[in-house]
């Protein structure tokens, strides 16, 4: 009985094994590609945003200090996002979409130089990448958490389950044989004593 | 859902992002932007913080790794790129193939 039970766990555990396997294949494939994507991505917004940056500094230094804050004050342009999940291969990812207003400066044209216009466009138009570098190099990071986990498991199956319940079983079998064998001699004895 | 979008940062990398309609959370240094991210961080998806603060608040931002939001990314500041996304993207990387695909030449 406890036999049977035990062949009906291995080949559970061995198709599980099977598809958790092939799981991992295809998340790894997913992954290395979204990783590229990452890396492009992060190399194009780091590249233009450092480049905006510098320009802003420069602009913002040709004006007092206390000018450039009170014309930064008043935000005349909000950005929200659209957030959603998406699911990729049971892992839930964020998908974000930039829902912004065109931007529209938040001060006088007189109160600061026409390069600090410019870095402010700038920055608003590498806003919708940067959202979506934020969402890629997220998903980057709960995929790669999830790769490890699923490796983990495929593991276990792998090289510890798998093993103990054959061990069992062969254990189990051999027993049934002995017991098989021991019958069939006690019976030929017993025959030989009453021929 | 919609979401909002932050920034987290020292006083000139954020002043550019306010013009153009990112909420900021001025930080000058470490122990500040631990409270202005945990502030954003229950108000807004995605929070971008710059790559000085990021590295020292590194074990900080790893309580928000394991949830689809808040978003939390890394972005260079004036002073240019320190090589801390990079540094992320090479260790997640490590993690889930175990070989580099992207940085070996």
């Amino acid at each position: 009985m406890e036999l049977k039970k035990l062949k009906a766990r291995l080949t559970t555990a061995v198709r599980g094994h099977k598809l958790l396997k092939d799981k991992s294949d295809e998340m790894i494939r997913r992954f290395t590609l979204i990783i590229r994507e990452n890396k492009r991505l992060r190399d194009e917004v780091e590249q233009a945003l450092s480049e905006t940056l510098r320009q802003f500094s420069v602009a913002r230094s040709l004006t007092p200090e206390y000018v450039a804050e009170a014309a930064f004050v008043m935000p005349a342009a909000t950005v929200t996002a659209e957030c959603g999940v998406e699911s990729v291969m049971g892992v839930d990812v964020p998908k974000i979409e930039l829902t912004s207003s065109e931007p529209s400066l938040p001060y006088a044209y007189t109160e600061l130089t026409s390069e600090a216009d410019e870095s402010v466009a700038q920055a608003a138009r590498l806003l919708p990448l940067m959202v979506k570098l934020a969402a890629v190099e997220k998903s980057v990071r709960l995929l790669a958490d999830e790769i490890e986990r699923n490796k983990r498991r495929v593991n276990a199956l792998e090289y510890v389950m798998i093993p103990q319940l054959e061990e069992t079983i062969k254990y189990i079998r051999d027993k049934l044989d002995e017991n098989e064998r021991a019958a069939i001699i006690r019976l030929m004895k017993v025959k030989n004593k009453k021929a | 859902m919609t979401g909002k979008i932050a920034i987290v940062g020292d006083g000139d990398s954020i002043m550019v992002f306010k013009a153009a309609g990112v909420a900021t959370f001025p930080a000058e240094n470490e122990r500040k932007a631990r409270e202005m991210l945990r502030k954003a961080a229950q108000e807004y998806e995605v929070i971008f913080l710059t790559e000085e603060l990021a590295r020292a608040l590194g074990d900080f931002l790893k309580r928000f790794d394991e949830t689809p939001y808040p978003v939390i990314l890394p972005i260079p500041s004036g002073k240019g790129s320190t090589g801390y996304g990079d540094e992320m993207l090479k260790s997640a990387m490590e993690r889930a193939l175990g070989v580099d695909i992207l940085f070996q030449k």
